[in-house]
């Protein structure tokens, strides 16, 4: 597999010193792994931290800036951050109001941001955490690790960001972002799998002429293969699966999301195909995003999210935005 | 007795296996993981041998304790805190002053760093995870060190058989069935490190 890099070992720091080139409103640490905001900490706001292994980009790190996330910490490609990484980022941004950590739950993530908070509180730092776990295709919880955190992530840094930045308390902050994980359901597609720098060669075999049905964001197989479908047929069993489990009976955020190697010419088809289903089931639709934003590599393939909000939500939801991967109202 | 430089040696051992199977490691990572699990603990181990030249942690517990960080601060993922809580914890046990250990300490201390493990991952026997490979391994302890490299051994060949019940390769239920586990295999290449250590001591090699 061919790759626009110099050796698999610098891939995330090369990445790093192009984003720092490219976002100057970004203090971008490469040795340390630290993005944040320049003009943090920000007198009286809690701080919102996130991070999780790099392959995912714009998450985490292209969320970074003005109504969203104060800091992010990239690990190595598809593995967690270090505690250190943490806590230095929460450092940087701590006004003394707190921080929040958004967490995707795999279990590398939980453990090193578990440990990152002991350290962060023994450093005076009160944090709190949310875990993020929207997707359905886990399905029995109680024999895995749980569901796993997916596009999501982006509604709540969105809306916990936006929170933030109208000053409100730790607390506030931290039962908004769990609200909108409680209200937010994923599942992903893939039609090819992704190659990770270090392995140099896809991540599972996908033969042609099938796909995966149930794929996370981590090159791992999905719980189920089958024949290729139509864009309609998946749109029609991402949207049943999700609507299924989440039973919403407010107005919905849509998340369409590539997985890095599907043309955004197929993902606003398949998103035509995805507002028809969602019509057809009778959820009414208050935001559609449509992009790369949670991607797997070079997967290709989709995930569909979806978010049920209320008038607070959304508001906080349309509140201005200034970062690398997600900006408007500014 | 077991000195500090015993435990130079096993992790030294140890960084070397890493290094070795690192390959087969990842491709074990691959169709149950995300296909990093070799190329995490090359970077981790070759921490923890630079530190161990750099700081010359005078006792078996300092050895342990700094590996055990270095593993925390520099593998990431899950391996990360896991390995590292094991080595940590069991460090912590043997404490930080005594000069020596005993093999009958060691294995005491490791129990304690393996029980930190499962109450960190929430992982049982049977799961198919490293704690296959170490509980056995640390059962067997109290008989020999190479008997000790053979539980592990075993504990991560019979993962294969199981279905996954923590961590990524438990999302894929039964499909994960028929797969050796790789954390469990690493696991075993540490204890088999340990057994290498002992081997290196000549006819003391038994606890």
């Amino acid at each position: 597999m061919k790759m626009l890099i110099n050796v698999p070992e610098t891939v995330v720091a090369d990445a790093l010193r192009g984003m720092a080139a490219a976002h100057p409103e970004l203090a971008v640490d490469v040795e340390n792994r630290v993005i944040v905001r320049r003009d943090a900490p920000v007198a009286g706001k809690v701080a919102l931290v996130s991070g999780g292994g790099s392959g995912h980009e714009p998450l985490h790190g292209g969320f970074v800036g003005p109504g969203m996330l104060s800091a992010a910490c990239p690990g190595e490609v598809f593995t967690s951050p270090v505690p250190d990484q943490m806590v230095r980022a929460a450092a940087a941004v701590d006004s003394g109001a707190g921080v929040l950590f958004i967490v995707k739950n795999y279990t590398g993530d939980v453990l090193n941001f578990d440990m990152a908070a002991e350290l962060a509180e023994d450093e005076g730092i009160q944090v709190a955490k949310v875990l993020v776990d929207d997707d359905v295709a886990v399905s029995d919880s109680l024999y895995t690790a749980g569901r796993r955190g997916t596009g999501a992530t982006l509604f709540v840094e969105k809306i916990a960001g936006a929170a933030a930045e109208e000053g409100r308390p730790l607390e506030q902050v931290e039962s908004l972002a769990r609200k909108v994980n409680e209200n937010s359901r994923s599942f992903g597609v893939a039609l090819d799998a992704c190659t990770t720098p270090a392995k140099g060669s896809p991540t599972f075999d996908l033969p042609a002429g099938e796909l995966e049905l149930g794929v996370g964001i981590h090159g791992e197989p999905g719980r189920e293969r089958r024949a290729m479908m139509t864009s309609r047929e998946i749109a029609d069993f991402a949207v049943d699966a999700v609507v299924d489990d989440l039973d919403p009976r407010n107005p919905v955020l849509v998340l369409v999301n590539g997985m890095g190697a599907t043309p955004l010419l197929e993902l606003y088809g398949f998103n035509a195909e995805v507002q028809r289903r969602l019509a057809e089931r009778g959820v009414p639709v208050a935001r559609v995003l449509v992009g790369n934003y949670v991607t797997s590599l070079d997967m290709a393939g989709a995930s569909v999210t979806l978010c049920q909000i209320d008038e607070e939500l959304l508001r906080l939801y349309d509140a201005p935005v200034r970062t690398p991967g997600l900006r408007w109202g500014v | 007795m077991l000195d500090a430089d015993f435990f130079r040696r096993w992790l030294t051992a140890a960084a070397a296996a890493v290094d070795r199977e690192a390959e087969r490691l990842t491709a074990l990572d691959s169709p149950i993981g995300d296909a990093d699990h070799g190329s995490n603990l090359q970077r981790g181990f070759a921490a923890v041998v630079a530190a161990l030249e750099k700081e010359e942690p005078p006792t078996p517990g300092a050895v342990l304790t700094l590996a055990g960080r270095q593993l925390i601060s520099t593998v990431g993922g899950a391996s990360g805190p896991l390995y590292g809580t094991l080595l940590r914890r069991t460090g912590k046990a043997l404490g930080n002053d005594a000069a020596e250990v005993t093999g009958e300490q060691l294995r005491d201390a490791l129990r304690t760093g393996v029980e930190a493990v499962r109450t960190l991952g929430g992982a049982a026997p049977g799961d198919k995870t490293m704690v296959d490979a170490l509980v056995p391994a640390v059962d067997a302890l109290g008989e020999s060190f190479a008997a000790a490299a053979a539980a592990a051994e075993r504990g991560a060949e019979e993962t294969t058989g199981l279905q996954a019940r923590k961590g990524r390769a438990s999302y894929l239920g039964e499909r994960s069935i028929g797969h050796r586990d790789p954390g469990a295999t690493s696991a075993a290449l540490l204890v088999a490190a340990l057994a290498e250590a002992a081997g290196a001591r000549a006819e003391a090699a038994d606890v």
